[in-house]
């Protein structure tokens, strides 16, 4: 049985609207948008990915946390259960951008990587 | 040490205040030094700690804290002084700023150029008159954002966000991650007023439902909001009866727009525009003032961070030049004005000698979406100076149209050029 999804293309600023048509797993057209949001639809549709930003606990920052970002797109479905591992960890100051926090999270090979330095306490007074 | 005198004071540390310090430095400034209230440099990006900063100038796509520490170590190996945790209270108009701070007590400098990148504040409740009781757990997202992202609080649990900004859909999917539910975002005008990509990445990935047309009634509870009242509202903004619906939350987060800060610049004797909130300015960023710049979202608030850092660029290195005494001098301003559809145009003057130093980008704001291929178009009198497309126009992403070498006999010649945006 064929069925019309739509999906909004958020490869560029623009954002259009296709519209998808498919057969089970198989795309069979894409309406409107370009070459670029085709493919984004066809990666959205079988593995959406996101960019994951959030925070994780620091002991002895001038912050009490530190922000950290994924260190490529990850896939969304599993977003919530790595937030859940996140809030597990916490890790000691100094930090600096770029350090690894957590490597190959959920054994998908993707990091999380610190988005800044982080002084120790007594290093900023 | 701190001395009595500098070449470029800059105030604020944002990203339009690094890049004026850094290009100052680079184009013969002897002595920079950046004032700055908070404890440490980077401005509100130190806060945005979601992706998609640096596209333009890096082609790389990084979290706010990331593109703001960049900044901070260049103006670091280039050499700069910071005055952190420390307040600028007072700019005369011959350039004496009177600042203040817990640590550095009264301090008195004299700039030959000062560059203003005090950034902006956002609109709040009493300025959007929102009505009911007055309850705690009403603020503003940026707010909420400092809260959640550096302090590590967490304001509410159930929320409303009022406000279809990128700021309001970001902490939509902030407060989730952290655990709380976001009932409901509400936006008054008829379409989304920040990015499509935080529509779907934010709202439609967390089940987060969007209302158009819709604003807050009422704000109920004693000593904490309890509910709110929402409403849809008609073409002219009124109420529309029996479309009310009581949302219970215990937060309600506002995110209705920002302005320049611009009290110090007022006392300075610059000349503010009204409709952008931030002073008139050249095209190197000075304003009326000679010797006082501005860059980044102290003249107008932009929306991409990588086009603050290109204005601290350019006002950076105009404030140097300013400060040795070799600014070329002004052989004719032209005006710029905003013609159909267009809000406004930054910069409100342009020197067409500016041209044969490099390019002058004009940046502008649309006033009404226009879903279809438009032209931007700058003109003198009817002659057409420069015209390009663009595939759409909206009012929540910035225009801009680039004036090169080519167009330096049209600006010549011109007293006032014209900047429109229509279908093409
Ligand atoms: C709450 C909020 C959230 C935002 N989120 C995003 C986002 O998610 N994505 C995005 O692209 N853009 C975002 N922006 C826009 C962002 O502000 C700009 O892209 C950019 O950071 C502006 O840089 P700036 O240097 O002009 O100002 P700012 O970064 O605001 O820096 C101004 C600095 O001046 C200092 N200052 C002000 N007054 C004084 C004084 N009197 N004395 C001493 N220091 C002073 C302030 O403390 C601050 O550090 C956000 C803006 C706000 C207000
Ligand atoms: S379909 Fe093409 S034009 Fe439309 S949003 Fe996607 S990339 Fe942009």
């Amino acid at each position: 049985m064929e069925e019309t999804v739509k999906v909004i293309c958020i490869t560029c600023p623009k954002g259009c609207t296709l519209d998808v048509t498919r057969e089970g797993e198989t795309i069979v057209k894409v309406a409107n948008g370009c070459k670029r949001g085709h493919e984004y639809v066809r990666a959205e549709l079988t593995d959406p990915r996101r960019m994951v930003a959030t925070t994780v606990r620091v002991r002895g920052g001038i912050h009490p946390l530190l922000p950290i970002a994924t260190s490529a797109p990850f896939p969304k479905p599993r977003i919530p259960e790595l937030l859940a591992e996140i809030r597990k960890l916490e890790i000691e100051a100094p930090v600096t951008m770029g350090q690894v926090v957590l490597s190959n999270a959920l054994g998908t090979g993707i990091d999380l990587i610190a988005s800044r330095d982080m002084q120790s306490d007594s290093a900023h007074t | 040490m701190i001395k009595d005198r500098y070449d470029v004071v800059i105030i604020g540390s944002g990203p339009g205040g690094l890049a004026a310090a850094i290009t100052a430095r680079q184009n013969g400034a002897q002595d920079v030094l950046i004032i700055e209230r908070d404890l440490e440099p980077g401005g509100i990006l130190l806060q945005c700690i979601h992706n998609g900063f640096g596209v333009e100038i890096f082609k790389q796509d990084l979290p706010g804290p990331s593109y703001a520490q960049r900044f901070i170590n260049e103006a670091k190996s280039v050499g700069v002084d910071w005055l952190m945790d420390t307040m600028v209270l007072d700019v005369t108009p011959d350039r004496r700023i009177l600042a203040m701070g817990k640590h550095s007590g009264m301090v008195e400098v004299q700039a030959k150029a000062v560059v203003m990148a005090m950034g902006c504040r956002e609109r709040t409740r009493a300025q959007i008159r929102l009505p009911g009781a007055r309850p705690a757990g009403v603020y503003t997202a940026g707010t909420a954002q400092r809260w959640v992202n550096v302090e590590g609080y967490m304001p509410g649990k159930q929320f409303v966000i009022l406000g279809s900004g990128d700021i309001g859909m970001i902490m939509a999917r902030r407060l989730t991650f952290e655990g709380a539910k976001v009932e409901r975002v509400l936006e008054i005008m008829p379409y989304l007023t920040g990015l499509t990509r935080n529509y779907v990445q934010c709202l439609l990935d967390n089940d987060i439902p969007l209302q158009l047309r819709h604003t807050v009634k009422r704000i109920i509870g004693r000593k904490r909001v309890e509910a709110i009242e929402s409403v849809m509202v008609d073409e002219r903004w009124q109420p529309i009866p029996g479309t009310e619906e009581i949302i219970p939350c215990d937060t309600l987060l506002l995110s209705v727009g920002l302005i320049p800060e611009n009290e110090l610049s007022r006392k300075a004797g610059v000349n503010l525009d009204p409709i952008t909130g931030g002073p008139f300015v050249d095209d190197g960023f000075q304003t009326n003032v000679p010797g006082i710049f501005s860059a980044g979202n102290v003249v107008h608030v932009y929306d991409l961070v990588d086009w603050v850092t290109e204005a601290g660029r350019t006002a950076g290195k105009r404030a140097a030049l300013y400060a040795q005494g070799k600014l070329p001098p002004d052989n004719k301003r032209v005006q710029l004005k905003a013609a159909e559809n267009v809000r406004y145009v930054v910069p409100h003057t342009m020197n067409s000698v500016s041209l044969t130093e490099g390019d002058v980008r004009l940046q502008m704001r649309v006033r009404q979406p226009i879903e279809e291929p438009v032209w931007v178009e700058v003109r003198s009198g009817d002659k057409l100076v420069a015209r390009k497309g663009e595939p759409y126009a909206r009012p929540g992403e910035m225009v801009t149209m680039t004036l090169t070498a080519k167009h330096y006999e049209d600006v010549q010649h011109a007293n006032e050029l014209t900047v429109a945006v229509i279908k093409r």
